[in-house]
């Protein structure tokens, strides 16, 4: 049994830290000058690289508006913390950045977990909190109704599919579909059940629906029973590291019918894997293109490389977005009341960034443009604008 | 009777009580607010955890990489329990149906794994977590890859304290208790050991059981206390992690696996502030510890401050 002793230097050490704990809460000081947003992002863990994008697109818009003058006549300060793709940690730095910091809003995390984790403390401090990439259907809205202060800026994994099957129905007049779905993630489920969906309903027909897992190597199986199948299109719902590696067996065995899939195909791995002449007569959707000679959008890409020297992605362009939207709704609340803000997004209407013009509905969910991409040995060709 | 109230057990319930009061006073002074009742939270779960493990790695001296498995057997047990019975009673059902089914599990993977010795054992029980970890991401009613989320939040300050307080006190006993010493014996000599009549096997079993239940309780208070889970939470990376938390409190040390608890969450707590090296600093301050530890052990200082007392004895008062 512990003696009086040791059990009173555990509360020593308790005490020890909650005098650690308080002195370091005073030094984080609060500047009058500034407004507080929070970045709650993977800086370390597995979305390290997603985090990591995301943050830097939002610098660099931060960067940009401090520049032009701030919002309000104050400079926004960013209070960036990394949550190492932990659920648990993300609920700690959101309730640090709530209650410790005073931001006025949160920006993140990237991964759909660690979101699900966050907007629960959100609610509960009244504090609006916007992801960029967390793509899962029920980030914003389940079964128990919509998270009140919980947002994105990115379209859901649903909306793909049913943007990929109006795409081959409508442009590509296709009447039968083969699904190539990976079992193992959620978002190719959810992209592949909507895909079905509309589909069928408009009258096509799913010839053959097959599923792979991650990290799947040999696809010659199912490849071979598809292949003497009639079918117009052929949709890979997965991510690049398995779709690159079908997308070339299935050119080996000859299998040339288009190929669809959204943006898990959206890496440069993707041409790495299947060998760019493989990569031709393929479609994907994804968030904005290299392509889009929109002038904004060019800006962006050039100072993007200018800043940090690499061409920018989906992630980087999401969060210049996303500091960009966060600004735009601090303006319109002319405040810096989480509350007034929340309600300044809940009526964003037509902000145009440089993923596409967008508004924000009833659920929270942006209504925006998709972009569909064409590859032709390896390279974009060319870049469909599809209305929602 | 009497011995359950002597002087030592009432001094010891008056202490914890105290302590008690202490942290429940500065929570409701808002001291320790939200945000540092999280640093709790983890706290208290992780020295469930870590208590836990040393039973099975400190004192019975088998090695386990498995902890997080059972762990994760407790949160989804307790996490489908919480969402799908709406009752007052589901957070106390779920804690009790993941310990039972995290023991159960111990009990059915005990049995033919703890006849393996050293790495091999580790590595069975790695396999074991794994084996878990894979088929939480594929059933369709544990939510697959992405998990379970918006799991109600009753956990709370008093229930972690209740639960931790708890595990200390059982572990303890049990340690203390003529079961608990056939299971160090085991530690020191397997061999000796059986020869002096103990059945090796079955007090393996019996602590690698008691060992998943309490890791199942803390798996449970972890799912509705943090409102998510998912299988990637629960995988190589969290058993090593608990490790982490007995070795460098010490193997077979249930007092420092509580303070090493306490400390390595401060630890990343404060180390938040500095995000983009925060990995680096903590991994530093772990090999530092380490070394440490090793340089006190080696040059045979007594640094041991909660037995300065006995150090003053023997070494005379200087």
């Amino acid at each position: 049994m512990f003696s009086v002793k040791r059990l009173s230097l555990i509360l020593v050490v308790i005490m020890l830290a909650a005098t650690m704990f308080t002195a370091c809460s005073q030094s984080s000081n609060t500047n009058s000058n500034e407004i507080n947003v929070g970045l709650n992002y993977e800086l370390s863990g597995a979305g390290a690289t997603y985090g990591q994008d995301t943050v830097d697109g939002i610098m660099m818009a931060i960067d940009e508006i401090n520049a032009a003058g701030g919002v309000l006549g104050k400079k926004i300060n960013p209070i960036k913390q990394d949550n190492k793709t932990d659920p648990a940690e993300a609920t700690s730095i959101t309730t640090k950045l709530a209650t410790k910091e005073n931001v006025v809003a949160i920006l993140g995390p990237a991964t759909s977990g660690a979101t699900k984790a966050s907007i629960p403390v959100a609610v509960k401090n009244k504090v609006p909190l916007i992801t960029g990439s967390a793509t899962a259907d029920d980030i914003t809205v389940d079964a128990k109704g919509v998270k009140e202060y919980g947002y994105r800026i990115c379209f859901n994994d649903s909306f793909q599919g049913t943007v990929m099957a109006n795409f081959a129905l409508k442009n590509m007049n296709a009447k039968s579909a083969v699904v190539l779905m990976d079992s193992s993630s959620d978002y190719g489920k959810g992209l592949a059940k909507n895909f079905r969906e509309t589909f069928t309903k408009a009258g096509g027909t799913i010839v053959e629906d097959e599923a792979f897992i991650k990290g799947d190597k040999d696809f010659s199986a199912v490849l071979t029973k598809i292949k003497d199948k009639n079918f117009d299109i052929l949709l890979i719902s997965g991510y690049y590291n398995e779709a690159g590696l079908i997308i070339k067996q299935a050119k080996d065995m000859g299998i040339n019918k288009p190929i669809l899939g959204g943006d898990g195909f959206d890496s440069p791995d993707l041409a790495k894997l299947a060998g760019n002449s493989a990569l031709s007569n393929v479609f994907f959707s994804t968030h904005y293109s290299l392509l889009d000679k929109d002038a904004t959008v060019v800006k962006f890409m050039d100072e993007f490389k200018k800043k940090y020297n690499k061409d920018s992605n989906a992630f980087n362009a999401l969060g210049y977005d996303l500091g960009y939207f966060i600004a735009d709704a601090i303006k319109r609340a002319n405040s810096e009341d989480p509350t007034k803000i929340k309600e300044a997004i809940d009526a964003t209407e037509g902000f145009k960034g440089v993923t596409g013009k967008f508004s924000i509905d009833e659920n929270h969910n942006p209504v925006k443009t998709a972009v569909v991409i064409e590859l032709k040995d390896g390279a974009q060709v060319s870049a469909l604008k599809i209305e929602p | 009777m009497k011995q359950l109230f002597s002087f030592k057990n009432l001094k010891y319930s008056a202490c914890v009580v105290a302590l008690f009061g202490v942290i429940q006073l500065l929570i409701s002074l808002n001291i320790f607010d939200d945000y540092y009742q999280i640093t709790i939270a983890t706290i208290c779960i992780n020295i469930i955890l870590a208590v836990s493990l040393n039973l099975i790695a400190g004192f019975t001296g088998q090695f386990s990489l498995g902890h997080a498995g059972f762990m994760s057997i407790g949160a989804y047990a307790c996490a489908l329990i919480t969402l799908n019975i709406n009752s007052n009673y589901s957070f106390f059902l779920g804690i009790f149906v993941g310990a039972i089914l995290s023991a159960l599990l111990g009990f059915v993977i005990g049995i033919p794994t703890l006849r393996l010795k050293g790495d091999y054992l580790a590595i069975a029980t790695l396999g074991m977590a794994e084996i878990i970890k894979i088929i939480a991401q594929n059933l369709e009613f544990t939510g697959g890859a992405a998990g379970l989320s918006d799991i109600p939040q009753y956990t709370n300050w008093v229930w972690l304290f209740f639960f931790t307080a708890g595990t200390v006190v059982v572990i303890k006993n049990f340690i203390n208790s003529s079961h608990g010493r056939a299971c160090v014996s085991i530690r020191e000599d397997e061999i000796a050991s059986e020869v002096m009549g103990i059945n090796t096997t079955k007090y393996k079993v019996l602590a690698f059981v008691i060992g998943a239940f309490f890791a199942g309780i803390a798996g449970a208070l972890y799912s509705t206390y943090f409102y998510v889970i998912n299988p990637g939470l629960f995988g190589f990376l969290k058993s090593v992690d608990i490790l982490v938390i007995v070795v460098i409190g010490g193997m077979g040390s249930i007092r420092g696996s509580i303070i090493a608890s306490i400390l390595l969450a401060i630890v990343s707590t404060y180390l938040q502030d500095f995000p983009e090296i925060r990995m680096i600093l903590y991994s530093l301050i772990l090999v530092v510890v380490m070394l440490a530890r090793e340089f006190i052990k080696t040059k045979k200082i007594n640094l041991d401050i909660l037995n300065i007392k006995k150090y003053i004895k023997t070494n005379g008062a200087r």
